[in-house]
C-alpha cells in the first residue's frame, strides 16, 4: 500500500507516451502558486544563489588570470606549488584508497548483519563530520606531539608524525574518514541481502559473493563516494593546517599554500593554486551530476547527504 | 511462534548465510578506533588532567568566551538564513521549472566540493572593500570583511547545501493529492502551505539547520581570510584553539577544544532524534 | 444538488483524456463512473471537482456554471484513493480541517461537536485522538469520507475508494457506505474498476472508455442490454459465437432463435454474446446449438464446460449450477446441445447492436445471477 505511486502523476490512468509533460503540481492550478508569485520567489532564489555560489566562483578565476595568463602559468610552474601538488596528491593518494576500504567493510558489516549497538556505531562513523577541522588536527597533535602520547616513544625512535607528511595524511583520513561508508550504507540497506543469500547458497564464497554480486549493485554509489572523498581530500585545509607545521616545500599541500601566498600579498599566485583547486571541484560537481543524472535510480537510496 | 524465537531464528540464517562479518566488523572496530575514537579520547584525557577548575578557568577567560560565543554566534545566524533561503530554493527546484534550474541544482553542492580555503580567499576578495560587492556595498555603511558579518557570509556558503539537500527529497515525495484535499476542503494556498506541507517539512529544516549549525561551528579554512581575526572581535574558536597550539599552550588549546566537542556531540544527538522523529512522521499511510 | 456535464473536452498532450463528454446527475442520485485504466473517468471526476480544468464544456451544478469555479470554493467532498489523509493530524484535526480553514469560521466548539459527529457518523466514535499511521486501511478512508462530509458538500466524489484495501475489507465497506448515502442524501459520483463494485452500489452506472461514454443507464439495463460489444465484454465474462442473420433471424439450431428487438438490421454475418451463466443445457431430444465436449471442470458450486461450437474456432464456456446436474453425463468428446437464454447480438463492423433476446427461462437466469443488493 504505498501513496507514492498516487503522488506527482496524474490522472494515474494515463498511458505512458501520454503522460502530461510536466509534474502536475505545475499544470494545476488549484494546488500551485500565482505566477507573479512563483517568479518572485524563483528570482530571490536565484539572486541568492548568485551572490553565495556563483560569485566567488568566478572571483577566484577573474582573480587569478587578472595579471595575464604568464602569471598565471609561473605561479603554477613555481618548484614550491610543484611539491604542494605532489605532496596533495600523494596524501589523496593514501587517504582515499584506505577509507575506501574501510567504506565498504563498515557497509558490508552494518547491512549484511544484524547486531546491538547498530545505530551507534552508525553514529560513530559519522563522528568526524561534527568535529571542527582544528579540532581534527589537535587531537592527532595530543596523540603524536613532542608532549603527547607517544611523543616520547617515537622521538626516541626518531620517527616524525606530527609536522610531517605522516601526520598530513593522518589528519586527511580522520576529516574524509565519513564519505564513502556514508554512501553506501543506505544504499547496501535498500538492497538487502536477499542477492547474496542466493549467491551463497549457489555455492559462492565470501569474496567471489563481494566481487560478482554486491560490487555491481554498488559500484556507481561507490565512485560517488569516492568523488567527494576526494575533493575533500584535496581541499581540506584546517585540520592540514594545525598538523603541518607550513614548511615550505615539505609538508605544504595546496590549501596551505594558497594562504601562504595569500599572507604575502601574493594575490595573483594565491588565486592561480586557487584556481586549480575550483577546478577539480568543478570536474567533481560535473561528475557528481553526471552519476546522478545517468544511474540516479541505483544511487536513489544514498544519494542525499 | 513468539516473537522472541522469530528474531532468534533469523538472525542465526543470516550469521550464517553471509560470510565476513567477522573481518569487516573487525577492520571496521579496529580502523574506527584508530583514527577516530583513540585520538578524540586524548582531547578528554588531556582535559581531565586540567581538572574541572582548570578547565572551567580556562574557558571562562574573556578572550576565549568571546571566541565562543562569536563562533556560536555566527553559526546560528548562517544556520537561520540557510533554513530561510534554503527552503526557499528547495521549494523553487522541486515546485517550478525556470531556464538554468539543473545547473544551478547541480552547483548547490559547491561549497562541499570547493576547498575552504579557496572559498575564503574568493569571498574575501568579494567583499573586501574593493571588491566587487564590498565597494557598493561600503559606502552604505556596511563593512563585511574583517568583520563578524563577513563570518557569517563565509559560514552562509559553507552551510548552503545543508538545508537544500535535506528539504529537497522530503518536498519531492510531498503527495499532490494531500494539497489538492485541503484545496477541497477550502483552504486557501496559504493555509494548504502553512497548515499542511510546512508541518510535514519541518523535520527536515531542523535537521538541515542543525548540520549546517555544527559545520559553522567548526569551520575554520573559509573563515580565517575573510574574518579580520580581532581578539575579542572577530576571532572565531578554532583559530583560538591554533593560536594556543602555535604558542604551545596545549592545555589552553585543548580545552577549548573540549567545550567545541561537547557542543557538537550534543548537535549530533539531536541530529539523530529529529531523524528518527522525521522518520516517525514521514512513515507512509 | 444536480450535475450536468455538458460538452466536456480535455487533452493531456496528444491524448484525448475526454471526449465530448455528457452527462446529468440528479440530486441525491448514486453513480459510478466504471471504465479501464485510461478510460477519462478519473478525469471526469477530477474536472468536475475542479481539480482539473477543462479544455472545453460547461459543468454546472444546480444551474450555476462551474467552469471557472477554483475547486476550493466549490464545495465538494473529495475522497482519494490513498486516503490522502494529514498525518501529522489526528482524526478529529483532520475532519475538522475544512471547518477551520473556512472564512466563516465557525466557533471552536461548534466545530468539535460537528466533527465528532461525523467521526461518530463513520463508526469511529473513540479515535478521535488517533493519527493515521495507527488506524487501518479501512478506518483511514472513513475518516476521509468523514472528513469530505464535514463541509456539507454538494457533492460527494469518490475516486476509487476501495481500490486500496483488501478484498473483505472492500466488501464491508461497500455496504456501509450505501447505508450512508441513503443515510445523507449526498450527491455521489464514485470512479471503479470494478464492474461488481459498480452494479453493486451505484443507482446508475456510467460506463467508459478512451474519454468517451459508451453507456448510461440502471444498473439491471445496462447489464441486461449492453449497448456495444466493449460494455457486454467489460460488465462480465463473454462468450463470442460468429452467426449469421437471415431475415431478423440467427439460426441456433434450437428452433430459429427470433430476436427479440430486431433494428430493422440487415442480413449477414454478426457477432453474438452470451454469458457463461446464461447457457443450459438443452433436453434431450430437444433443439439447441449443437457442441462437442472439450474439458469439464468443477470448481465448488460451478461447473465450467468448455465445448466447441461447429464452425467456430473459438470454444464456448457454460457455468453451470452444479446441484443440477450430474457432470458424469458430460465426458470429453460428448455432444451437447445448448440453450442461450439471454444474448446480445452486434453487427460485425460497426459493433452496433442489432438486437437482444429477453430470457425465455426467467427461473434460470434469476439464478445465474445472484445480486447482493
Amino acid at each position: 500500500m504505498s501513496a507514492q505511486d498516487h503522488s506527482l502523476r496524474d490522472p494515474p490512468d494515463l498511458p505512458r507516451p501520454f503522460r502530461p509533460s510536466g509534474p502536475l503540481m505545475q499544470r494545476n492550478s488549484a494546488i500551485t502558486e500565482r505566477r507573479w508569485v512563483q517568479w518572485t520567489l524563483i528570482a530571490t532564489a536565484v539572486v541568492f544563489l548568485l551572490f553565495f555560489l556563483f560569485l566567488p566562483l568566478v572571483a577566484v578565476f577573474a582573480e587569478a588570470f587578472r595579471n595575464g595568463v604568464s602569471t598565471y602559468l609561473i605561479a603554477l610552474q613555481e618548484p614550491d606549488a610543484r611539491s604542494a601538488l605532489n605532496l596533495t596528491l600523494i596524501t589523496a593518494a593514501i587517504a582515499v584508497p584506505l577509507n575506501l576500504v574501510f567504506g565498504v567493510c563498515a557497509a558490508w558489516a552494518i547491512t549484511k548483519f544484524d547486531f546491538r549497538g547498530k545505530s551507534l556505531l552508525i553514529s560513530l562513523i559519522d563522528l568526524p563530520f561534527s568535529v571542527s577541522p582544528v579540532v581534527a588536527g589537535l587531537v592527532y597533535v595530543l596523540v603524536f606531539g613532542a608532549q603527547g602520547w607517544l611523543g616520547p616513544w617515537l622521538l626516541e625512535h626518531d620517527i616524525k608524525i606530527v609536522f610531517a607528511v605522516p601526520g598530513i595524511v593522518l589528519a586527511t583520513i580522520f576529516v574524509t574518514f565519513p564519505f564513502i561508508a556514508r554512501e553506501l550504507i543506505p544504499l547496501m540497506q535498500a538492497q538487502g541481502t536477499d542477492d547474496e543469500q542466493a549467491a551463497v547458497s549457489l555455492g559462492a564464497s565470501g569474496w567471489k559473493t563481494f566481487w560478482r554480486v554486491t560490487l555491481p549493485n554498488i559500484k556507481w554509489g561507490l565512485l560517488y563516494g569516492v568523488l567527494l572523498c576526494n575533493a575533500r581530500a584535496f581541499g581540506e585545509f584546517g585540520a592540514v593546517s594545525v598538523v603541518s607545521g607550513h614548511i615550505r616545500g615539505m609538508t605544504n599541500t595546496l590549501p596551505l599554500h594558497i594562504e601562504i601566498l595569500y599572507n604575502e600579498y601574493a594575490f595573483a599566485a594565491a588565486f592561480a593554486v586557487a584556481s586549480l583547486l575550483a577546478s577539480l571541484a568543478l570536474v567533481t560537481l560535473a561528475a557528481k551530476s553526471f552519476l546522478e543524472w545517468r544511474y540516479g535510480d541505483e544511487l536513489a537510496a544514498g544519494r542525499r547527504h | 511462534m513468539t516473537p522472541l524465537l522469530a528474531t532468534g531464528t533469523r538472525r542465526r540464517i543470516r550469521k550464517s548465510a553471509i560470510p565476513g562479518f567477522g573481518l569487516t566488523m573487525g577492520f571496521t572496530l579496529v580502523y574506527l578506533s584508530l583514527i577516530v575514537l583513540i585520538p578524540l579520547s586524548a582531547v578528554f584525557f588531556k582535559t581531565a588532567d586540567l581538572g574541572l577548575d582548570g578547565f572551567w578557568e580556562i574557558i571562562t577567560r574573556t578572550r576565549v568566551l568571546n571566541a565562543l560565543k562569536l563562533s556560536f554566534g555566527t553559526a546560528l545566524i548562517a544556520a537561520s538564513i540557510n533554513a530561510i533561503f534554503g527552503v526557499l530554493v528547495a521549494w523553487v527546484f522541486v515546485r517550478y521549472t525556470f531556464p538554468g534550474k539543473r545547473l544551478l541544482d547541480a552547483f548547490i553542492d559547491l561549497p562541499f566540493a570547493l576547498p575552504t580555503a579557496v572559498a575564503g580567499i574568493a569571498l574575501t576578495a568579494l567583499y573586501a572593500g574593493n571588491g566587487w560587492v564590498g565597494q557598493y556595498l561600503e559606502p552604505l555603511g556596511l563593512k563585511v570583511a574583517f568583520t563578524p558579518v563577513g563570518i557569517v557570509v563565509a559560514l552562509t556558503f559553507v552551510g548552503l547545501p545543508f538545508v537544500v539537500r535535506t528539504v529537497q527529497p522530503v518536498l519531492e515525495d510531498a503527495e499532490a493529492a494531500l494539497e489538492e484535499a485541503a484545496a477541497s476542503l477550502g483552504a486557501n494556498r496559504w493555509q494548504t502551505i502553512a497548515r499542511v506541507i510546512f508541518p510535514a517539512v519541518v523535520p527536515s529544516i531542523l535537521t538541515g539547520f542543525a548540520l549546517a549549525f555544527a559545520r559553522g561551528v567548526g569551520e575554520y579554512g573559509s573563515v580565517i581570510f575573510i574574518a579580520g581575526n580581532l581578539p575579542n572581535v572577530s576571532e572565531i574558536a578554532p583559530l583560538l584553539i591554533v593560536i594556543r597550539l602555535e604558542e604551545f599552550d596545549y592545555a589552553g588549546a585543548t580545552a577549548i577544544a573540549a567545550a567545541m566537542l561537547i557542543v557538537s556531540f550534543t548537535m549530533l544527538l539531536v541530529i539523530n532524534g529529529l531523524q528518527v522523529w522525521s522518520r516517525k512522521r514521514s512513515e507512509k499511510l | 444538488m444536480d450535475i450536468h456535464v455538458r460538452n466536456i473536452e480535455k487533452d493531456f498532450g496528444t491524448f484525448k483524456a475526454l471526449d465530448r463528454v455528457d452527462l446529468d446527475i440528479e440530486s441525491g442520485e448514486l453513480i459510478a463512473l466504471l471504465g479501464p485504466s485510461g478510460s477519462g473517468k478519473t478525469t471526469l471526476l477530477r474536472v468536475i471537482a475542479g481539480l482539473e480544468f477543462a479544455d472545453q464544456g460547461e459543468i454546472l451544478f444546480g444551474n450555476q456554471d462551474m467552469a471557472r469555479v477554483p475547486v476550493r470554493d466549490r464545495q465538494v467532498g473529495f475522497v482519494f484513493q490513498h486516503y490522502a489523509l494529514f498525518k501529522h493530524m489526528t482524526v478529529l484535526d483532520n475532519v475538522s480541517f475544512g471547518l477551520k480553514v473556512r472564512k466563516d469560521k465557525p466557533s471552536a466548539e461548534a466545530i468539535r461537536q460537528r466533527a465528532t459527529e461525523l467521526i461518530e457518523l463513520v463508526q469511529l466514535g473513540g479515535l478521535e485522538k488517533r493519527y493515521p499511521s495507527q488506524l487501518s486501511g479501512g478506518q483511514r478512508q472513513r475518516v476521509a469520507l468523514a472528513r469530505a462530509l464535514a463541509i456539507d458538500p454538494k457533492v460527494l466524489l469518490l475516486d476509487e475508494p476501495f481500490g486500496a484495501l483488501d478484498a473483505k475489507v472492500r466488501k464491508d465497506l461497500r455496504r456501509w457506505l450505501r447505508d450512508l448515502h441513503d443515510q445523507t442524501g449526498v450527491t455521489t459520483i464514485f470512479v471503479t474498476h470494478d464492474q461488481e463494485e459498480a452494479l453493486e452500489l451505484a443507482d446508475r452506472v456510467v460506463i467508459m472508455n478512451k474519454g468517451r461514454i459508451e453507456q448510461l443507464g440502471h444498473v439491471d439495463a445496462v447489464y441486461e442490454k449492453p449497448a456495444n460489444p466493449f460494455v457486454f465484454d467489460f460488465l462480465g465474462n463473454t462468450n463470442i459465437v460468429p452467426v449469421t442473420l437471415r431475415n431478423g433471424v440467427v439460426n441456433l439450431g434450437q428452433g430459429d432463435a427470433a430476436i427479440a428487438e430486431s433494428s430493422g438490421s440487415k442480413d449477414g454475418p454478426a457477432l453474438l454474446y452470451v454469458r457463461p451463466g446464461d447457457v443450459r443445457i438443452a433436453a434431450d431430444g430437444a433443439a439447441g446449438l449443437p457442441t462437442t465436449v472439450q474439458r469439464v471442470q468443477r470448481t465448488g458450486p460451478i461447473v465450467r464446460i468448455d465445448a466447441e461450437v461447429f464452425g467456430s474456432t473459438a470454444p464456448i464456456t457454460v457455468e453451470l449450477p452444479h446441484l443440477h446436474h450430474d457432470t458424469s453425463a458430460f465426458q470429453p468428446g460428448a455432444e451437447l446441445r445448448l440453450r442461450l437464454l439471454q444474448f446480445s447480438l452486434y453487427a460485425e463492423d460497426s459493433g452496433a447492436l442489432l438486437g437482444a433476446s429477453t430470457p425465455a427461462d426467467a427461473i434460470g437466469v434469476a439464478a445465474s445471477r445472484q445480486r447482493s443488493r
